[in-house]
């Protein structure tokens, strides 16, 4: 039992990460339907970022707000460089997904020459050393302030969207550019602020991620970009909550098919998932109704 | 018309006066060395990157001393980024374009089967220094590897764990989509069964894996007196790592692959590294003056400490020079290949190195703990 449940702390802190990172996804594939391969690489810049913050000495939860937002400025840039600029010349949307493919490609490149190829650690800290036992569960600090994390960014990505201008001006976009326009909402800074939002999210995931598993490389955005869209399905495009829902679900999804199946089947139960519920409930597992987007 | 070709002709003749008189007094033959390392592609870069460093500072070391006359060696790096199809197109490139007398590497065993094939039909010398899996040199008389198989290793390393605390039950987790972890894992198995410890847990994983939570938290409800590794560096220190966070405790010793030596380890896995327990052929504190050398120019020349491999690589570029004056060229591949298999006590930073009759090295093994954070040599 103690077995099960140890299990369950590994499905849901892995979960957590996933979660953060399809938050972002979902935002900019599902709401603004943008095609945008790039958010795996605004994970692992986030990630690079809050590593570069943490060994210059700066405290954890600091080098997290760094990650979030090298992230965040990472959106921008991809919106202003690439997708701002296809949109001006009324570009068709595969463009912009071969666009951000190719700013992918650069970014690892750019991380390869940087930082080298070789995996990097976060320095330790003191939440990698604190851990509790429970009824012969094992719970680090971590894994519960990882939790937690993903738990506040969900509500404050919430908060935001529903209630403060920005959110409202995101979600008019989402419904219709034009109408966006015609009732006064300024429709570029709203795309770029969705792009912040959504790479922030990304950044800050690839942290917490870079954490949790004592991972840093070039090429971790890429397995990641996978999950994040395994995710967005998995929880309805556009639908936040079904995000982090999913996030978790494919957490515990992953941890279950490798503890009682085996590794080999770990991807193919996660992607034979997606098929399925393209198949039975193409709006995701956690929409209640057809609803508009956002 | 008549115009143009008199310039052609003039400075046809300038370009062959200059080469005329540019040329040195003694004429220098180059002889080309293919290296064939993964620089990029995850895990497999760390012990490309230490192995074309090698492999280059002997290049340089060799030719700076004069040792072999009028043979220059010239190093021709390839990346192969750990991908096998990549290290087939580059052994074919390296043989039939650049004519290379001989290629150092690839730096995986994957790769080692599929491209060293090329290498023995066209009869060109391989000496790999980081292929560790059984079989390697059975596939011609033209591979040869100063890397100690797994099974050269590791039942001394497990000789020493159970004269040192008799365990009775073993877990296993290896890399199931890598030939060099599986085979490790193979060989693994075969010394545990020979040594009568019981196998109560076998988990795997797959390359790229970060998260071993499931695995481990498997293995640590089998509870086992010892928890052996079949992983390259990056995936065994976040296993030993993971392993000690999950609460598997101190008396659980973790044994792991030759492959997993490397400074890295200890970076990445910390203070959960400390009695980690593996087998090696060469270690950086091996007091012999060769190695000493090895080690200072090592450090001198990237500002980092050399691993196994690194040293491997360096070996073997000094026992091609070697086989390569014994020769007297490069001309004849038979002559140059029978040099290389005749080495013999070769003085080298691994100790006397021979090749065996299978061409595998022949090297006395030593046991490696991690203590404070250092591979540190077993003295009892």
């Amino acid at each position: 039992m103690s077995t099960f449940m140890q299990q369950v702390v590994n499905g849901i802190s892995l979960g957590s990460t996933y979660a953060v990172f399809a938050m972002g996804c979902t935002l900019i594939f599902g709401v603004l339907n943008i095609v945008n391969m790039a958010q795996g690489a605004f994970f692992m810049g986030g990630a690079y970022f809050g590593l570069e913050a943490a060994n210059m000495g700066l405290p954890p939860l600091l080098a997290f707000f760094v990650a979030l937002m090298g992230g965040g400025v990472l959106g921008i840039l991809a919106d202003l460089i690439v997708f701002r600029t296809l949109r001006a010349r009324g570009a068709h949307r595969w463009m912009g997904l071969v666009a951000s493919l190719a700013l992918a490609r650069m970014m690892v490149g750019v991380a390869q020459e940087v930082f080298g190829t070789q995996v990097q650690r976060y320095p330790q800290n003191m939440f990698q050393s604190i851990a509790f036992e429970v009824g012969g569960v094992r719970i680090q600090l971590l894994q519960i302030v990882i939790f937690l994390v993903s738990v506040v960014l969900m509500a404050l990505l919430a908060l935001t969207l529903q209630r403060s201008s920005v959110g409202r001006a995101i979600r008019t976009v989402a419904f219709d550019e034009d109408v966006a326009r015609i009732v006064g909402v300024p429709v570029g800074r709203t795309t770029m602020m969705t792009f912040f939002l959504a790479g922030a999210l990304a950044g800050a995931s690839g942290m917490l991620l870079g954490n949790l598993f004592n991972v840093v490389s070039p090429f971790m955005g890429e397995q990641m970009l996978i999950k994040g869209l395994t995710v967005i399905i998995l929880g309805g495009l556009g639908n936040v909550p079904g995000a982090v829902a999913g996030g978790f679900l494919l957490g515990l999804i992953e941890v279950f098919s490798v503890a009682y199946v085996s590794s080999s089947f770990r991807d193919a139960i996660g992607f034979g998932l997606i098929f399925l519920i393209l198949l039975v409930k193409p709006t995701g597992l956690f929409s209640r109704f057809e609803e508009r987007k956002a | 018309m008549r115009h143009s070709i008199v310039v052609l002709l003039s400075s046809f003749a300038i370009v062959v006066g200059a080469a005329v008189t540019e040329r040195p007094a003694r004429a220098e033959t180059p002889v080309k060395i293919g290296i064939v390392q993964a620089t990029s592609g995850g895990s497999a870069a760390l012990y490309g990157v230490m192995q074309k460093n090698a492999a280059e500072l002997a290049i340089e070391e060799i030719n700076a001393s004069g040792s072999l006359g009028d043979f220059k060696l010239v190093g021709i790096y390839e990346d192969d980024g750990g991908d096998r199809g990549q290290s087939v197109n580059i052994f074919q490139r390296l043989i039939n374009q650049e004519k290379v007398s001989v290629i150092l590497g690839p730096t995986l065993t994957t790769s080692a089967f599929a491209a060293d094939p090329i290498a023995q039909k066209a009869q060109v010398p391989v000496i790999a220094s980081s292929n560790t899996a059984p079989g390697v040199t059975n596939m011609g008389d033209y591979i040869f590897r100063t890397s100690p198989p797994e099974s050269m290793v590791f039942p001394g390393v497990l000789a020493y764990v159970k004269k040192k605390s008799d365990p009775k039950t073993a877990a296993q987790i290896y890399g199931i989509d890598d030939a060099l972890m599986k085979a490790a894992y193979g060989v693994q198995k075969a010394a545990l069964d020979e040594a009568g410890i019981r196998i109560v847990a076998t988990e795997t994983f797959q390359k790229g894996d970060v998260d071993y939570s499931a695995q481990l938290t498997k293995i640590k409800a089998s509870n086992p007196d010892i928890l052996v590794i079949g992983g390259l560096a990056e995936e065994t220190a976040n296993i030993v790592r993971q392993a000690r966070q999950l609460g598997l405790g101190p008396s659980t010793r973790i044994l792991g692959a030759n492959a997993a030596i490397s400074t890295k380890l200890v970076e990445l896995a910390g203070s959960a590294a400390e009695g980690f327990t593996v087998g090696s052929s060469w270690f950086i504190q091996f007091d012999n003056p060769k190695n000493k050398a090895f080690v200072a120019a090592y450090r001198n020349k990237y500002h980092s400490d050399p691993d196994t491999f690194a040293a491997q690589a360096y070996t073997s570029v000094q026992i091609f020079a070697a086989a390569l004056k014994k020769a007297g060229g490069v001309s004849d591949s038979k002559k140059l290949r029978d040099a290389i298999a005749e080495t013999k006590d070769f003085d080298s930073n691994t100790g006397p190195f021979s090749f065996a009759a299978n061409r595998d090295p022949v090297v006395v093994p030593k046991v490696l703990i991690v203590k404070d954070g250092k591979f540190t040599l077993t003295t009892d």
